[in-house]
């Protein structure tokens, strides 16, 4: 392998994780791993856990013998939670690094910053986070739950436990609207009544007047798929209010992040929340994992949803690849749509030939103590919302983010 | 009925907050015409403070009104000696600087305490009007800025440090050869600015999810109040919160939270082109 | 001074074709091609700011909506021409009536400072409020937090499949960078430069000599709002998204910190300013040891304490003392304050 005066000077401006010459030398026997995520600026509490649940698994693939008798090496970006970073590292990583696959992106404009650079130079890319859903593309792959797979479990539940009629308080981005218009359809499926539905762009943080509004409405439930640190101070003051205890809440969203462990008891207790992992679960898989976790890194409260998402998305890339028998684009692609699974710490996850979304298993759980504690399981829901506009089957060349219409 | 009362005390709770988030820059742009772009974060500096005490145990009214400001306080002194000092009648370059000086303070929080969002929960609870909960914090923010607008005017009005400070506010050279040092002044008034930003974002704490980048979300708003309010220091901090407090409430109740921020802003760009100078540079001349 | 002004375009040209050829070897070009257009964007304001005196907070505005109206029309019109134009007419235009506000309003340094902030606020309020579905311009979701993807990006004009990325992107970048340059070069040579200067240094005695003050700002800012809208399509064109933190105050923030760094009242420091620190931050992404805010901050406090007229007067003021001595042709541009106030 010669490198010329460019790359040289590329690869060294670059720092990539090993050292120049033993690179050079043991590059062409290695898998290359892209990654781009944010662990630092904003989004880094959700980016940091997942960086290292990326690299604990890589470790676990490595200490066993790596892939196809390869080890896997890692070339890990961060993004700064820059969205032009992204587009940056991802040029770099297809073109200079010139890696296998790209696992990474965490907020939905980052992974369309990204997608179109990865499907151009034919790079593998999964996208392991909870988002809107919609994405049709035979070049990515998504691991995360979509709003139908929590809203379709969360709402009937919490409907039966409350009242019929639901305020919605969402995000105002993408993901909210949507899943606002699944919480719509699921309510009035469920036989209830939206009466109030309000959105809030990510910096608000003052919602006493909206407090005032939701009481002169008079639900039975609230349900708020509100997203971030701002959005945060909706839960506190709710409680502050007191009107926890008379209006119960209901979230998509809460703990993706692992904020419910910043609310204190009082303030979180008893708001129900629907996904794939939690860190009370209780099952064999997940113990195992977190005695990992624990060993690796010394303390396992940064383990959360995304972090699980992107340790089951690794085990599928490499359980595609075993498959495969090669790291070649298309031949992984062909064997990761023969309905492949693997059993992660939250269960069975089985990659769904029709859109490349995960079926997998969905928890409703409740807060309490600063945990979720897991009321039902639901076994194996598919990913309905994509699958109703997306079939990579009969259409291999789509290329869009579907508006799911209801 | 209980619905207006319940309007009524959100309208105050919502011109309260804005005089307590714009306090501490009014004090240090009234007085020494720094206009401080790290005041956002000496706010979230007084919220970590209050968590971190209240975390040890410590009582957290104490936290907020005794620790918080102190610390803040003299995180601000030393600001002064090492960097604003050497900047006075610059006021673009302190503005420059502050706003280095908040970048820095935005990384070593997260270095320190990481991006996660912390917090303390609110320690009043909440009452009934009616049919109505309200927050019952609310009450003790519109106690704490009036108090605290009322200390402003006492120490100004009726202390010798506050004559002092008014003298040296109008003629730096006449309080020089007077024998009082503007230097010890101005290092005096930048502590009590910074004191008063970190008593905001330690009472403020309890309301929000605290990240270090926090601070921004104020910035801009008592950047807007104080330059909108004009010279006088009380007078008009007092007279442009309460013009856009009310005004961004009633778009808040009417229409939604967003319209209400906007709405907010719009009134500031009218406000600055009908009044150059700012409310005071046309009403309440020369008063506090 | 017409000979100088011949023999200064040649050595522009000369020195820009050298460089061109030669960052490549150095930094990909991908990463090149950002830090041009981030030149660019740090032009536009060392032009309003440095030779007109006018501090804009946000600048970025003008990025952000030249970025906007390329992807909006981009997608509604599918071939590239028109949007490039677009979207640098639509900047000039909305500068030009807020500057018009502004200025015959008499509005002075900081209350200046505080109107383009609070515009710049509130359009990242509204963009960001955009997601809904009913915010439509054509056939373009505006999308709120999440941007806008997947437009046409820039082709040959008229053969809309014909589409210039990559390497030969980044040569359409530098060269407009470079005849922006030059054209900066030629506005402060002509008179209304000058006469610029001359407001940036007194307003008041320019406009008792007769100036019209504010149409003069006016149409400054107007120019400079034009460069940072065209910046701004360029940077759509490269990112492939444009997303509301184009608008947000860090992005004003850190146009300001490249003028500081760069070096005000000059025409290469704000250039030079902005691909440094752009590339800084890229090479510290790379790094997770300490946070790289912080770094960015402690740079513009030092810059602002101990260099507060930027790099480039100060090396080209230690260049004139060794090398040249008093030789005043190679005198920085800064040094000529003097002379016109």
């Amino acid at each position: 392998m010669s490198l010329n005066r460019r790359e040289f000077l590329g690869r060294s401006a670059a720092l990539t994780t090993a050292s120049l010459l033993p690179y050079a030398a043991y590059a062409a026997d290695t898998i290359k791993l892209g990654s781009v995520l944010d662990t630092s600026g904003i989004f880094d509490a959700y980016g940091k856990p997942m960086d290292q649940a990326m690299r604990l698994a890589l470790k676990q693939i490595n200490d066993t013998g790596g892939l196809l008798d390869r080890q896997v090496e890692l070339m890990a970006y961060d993004t700064q939670s820059d969205m032009a970073l992204y587009s940056q590292y991802a040029q770099q990583l297809t073109r200079q690094d010139q890696v296998d696959v790209v696992h990474g992106g965490i907020l939905s404009a980052s992974r369309e910053a990204i997608r179109q650079t990865m499907r151009k130079s034919n790079t593998l890319y999964f996208y392991n986070v909870q988002y809107e859903g919609g994405v049709c593309d035979r070049n990515i792959f998504v691991t995360g739950v979509t709003p139908a797979q929590q809203v379709a479990v969360l709402v009937p539940y919490a409907m039966k436990k409350s009242g019929p009629k639901v305020h919605i308080l969402a995000a105002d981005y993408n993901y909210g609207q949507i899943t606002a218009r699944w919480i719509k359809k699921f309510v009035e499926d469920n036989g209830g009544e939206v009466v109030g539905t309000d959105f809030f762009p990510l910096d608000v943080s003052d919602f006493g007047s909206t407090i005032t509004k939701i009481q002169q409405t008079a639900p039975d439930l609230v349900v708020a798929p509100l997203v971030g640190g701002a959005h945060l101070s909706f839960f506190r003051q709710w409680a502050a209010a007191g009107m926890k205890d008379r209006i119960p809440l209901a979230s998509t969203t809460m703990g993706v992040g692992n904020e419910h462990k910043v609310l204190t008891p009082e303030e979180g207790n008893g708001i129900m929340v629907a996904y794939n992992y939690s860190q009370e679960l209780d099952t064999e898989a997940n113990r195992v994992f977190k005695d990992k976790w624990q060993a690796e890194y010394g303390d396992t409260t940064a383990i959360h949803e995304l972090a699980v998402s992107t340790y089951q998305g690794i085990l599928l890339w490499a359980e595609g690849v075993r498959q495969a028998g090669s790291v070649e684009h298309d031949a992984v692609v062909e064997a990761l749509e023969t309905g492949i699974s693997i059993d992660g710490p939250a269960g069975k996850v089985t990659l769904d030939p029709q859109t490349h979304h995960a079926t997998l298993d969905v928890h409703i759980m409740e807060f309490e103590d600063q945990g979720m504690t897991v009321i039902e399981t639901l076994q194996q829901i598919a990913p309905v919302d994509t699958q109703a506009v997306c079939n990579l089957q009969e259409n291999p060349d789509d290329n869009q983010q579907y508006e799911i219409q209801i | 009925m209980d619905l207006s009362f319940v309007i009524l005390v959100e309208v105050l709770y919502a011109v309260a907050s804005l005089v307590l988030i714009s306090a501490g820059l009014a004090v240090v742009f009234g007085m020494m015409k720094v206009i401080n772009l790290a005041h956002g974060e000496f706010m979230m500096m007084g919220g970590y403070a209050t968590i971190t005490a209240a975390n040890l145990g410590i009582n957290v009214f104490v936290a907020m009104l005794v620790i918080a400001p102190l610390v803040v306080g003299l995180i601000g002194l030393v600001v002064e000696r090492l960097v604003i000092r050497h900047l006075y009648g610059r006021l673009v370059d302190t503005m420059l600087a502050t706003w280095g000086l908040s970048l820095m303070f935005i990384g070593l929080a997260t270095m320190i305490f990481g991006n996660t969002t912390t917090g303390i929960s609110t320690p009043i609870t909440g009452f009934t009007v009616g049919d109505y909960q309200i927050n019952g914090y609310n009450f003790f923010i519109i106690v704490v800025s009036v108090v605290l607008v009322l200390c402003m005017l006492a120490v100004l009005k009726g202390t010798r440090a506050g004559l002092i400070a008014r003298g040296t506010m109008q003629r730096s050279d006449m309080a020089a050869a007077l024998g009082y040092s503007p230097d010890r002044i101005y290092m005096a008034t930048f502590f009590c600015g910074s004191a008063l930003s970190g008593l905001a974002g330690a009472v403020l704490a309890p309301l929000v999810g605290l990240v270090p980048t926090s601070g921004g979300a104020y910035i801009a708003k008592a950047f807007i109040t104080v330059i909108a309010g004009g010279p006088s220091l009380i007078a008009g901090l007092v007279s442009s919160a309460t013009s856009f407090g009310l005004v961004s409430q009633i778009f808040t109740f009417t229409i939604s939270p967003v319209i209400g921020e906007v709405v907010l802003l719009v009134a500031a760009v009218i406000v600055l082109r009908l009044m150059p100078q700012g409310i005071t540079g046309r009403f309440f001349r020369g008063k506090l | 001074m017409r000979g100088t002004g011949g023999r200064d375009v040649l050595i522009t040209l000369v020195v820009a074709a050298l460089l061109i050829w030669i960052m490549p070897t150095m930094i990909a070009t991908y990463t090149l091609t950002v830090l041009v257009i981030y030149g660019m964007l740090g032009l536009s304001l060392g032009l309003i700011w440095g030779f007109g005196g006018i501090l804009c907070f946000g600048q970025a505005a003008f990025f952000g909506l030249g970025a906007y109206t390329y992807a909006i029309a981009a997608i509604n019109i599918g071939e590239s021409t028109v949007p490039m134009i677009l979207a640098v007419l639509v900047p000039a235009l909305f500068a030009a009536i807020l500057g018009a506000i502004m200025f015959y309003g008499r509005l002075m340094d900081v209350y200046l400072g505080v109107i383009t902030l609070v515009v710049t606020l509130i359009l990242f309020k509204f963009v960001n409020t955009t997601a809904g579905p009913q915010y439509v311009i054509g056939k373009a979701r505006i999308g709120g937090y999440n941007g806008i993807p997947g437009f046409q990006t820039l082709n040959v004009p008229g053969d809309p499949g014909a589409y210039i990325w990559g390497d030969p992107f980044y040569y359409v970048c530098a060269v407009a960078l470079v005849i922006v340059f030059l054209l900066v070069t030629w506005l402060l040579r002509s008179s209304f430069g000058r006469i610029a200067v001359g407001i940036r240094e007194n307003e008041v005695r320019m406009a008792l000599l007769g100036y019209d003050v504010a149409a003069r700002k006016t149409v400054l800012f107007t120019i400079g709002a034009a460069i940072a809208g065209l910046s701004g399509a360029l940077f759509a064109n490269w990112s492939e998204i444009v997303t509301p933190s184009l608008f947000s105050l860090s992005q004003s923030a850190e146009i300001i910190i490249w003028c500081i760094v760069g070096g005000l009242g000059t025409r290469l420091g704000p250039i030079l300013g902005a691909a440094g620190l752009a590339y800084l931050k890229f090479m510290l992404g790379q790094q997770s040891m300490i946070d790289n805010t912080l770094i960015t901050g402690l740079i513009l406090v030092l810059f602002v304490l101990f260099l507060p007229r930027g790099l480039v007067p100060a090396v080209a003021t230690l260049w004139g003392r060794i090398v040249v001595g008093t030789r005043r042709r190679t005198q920085p541009r800064t040094m000529r304050r003097t002379r016109h106030g």
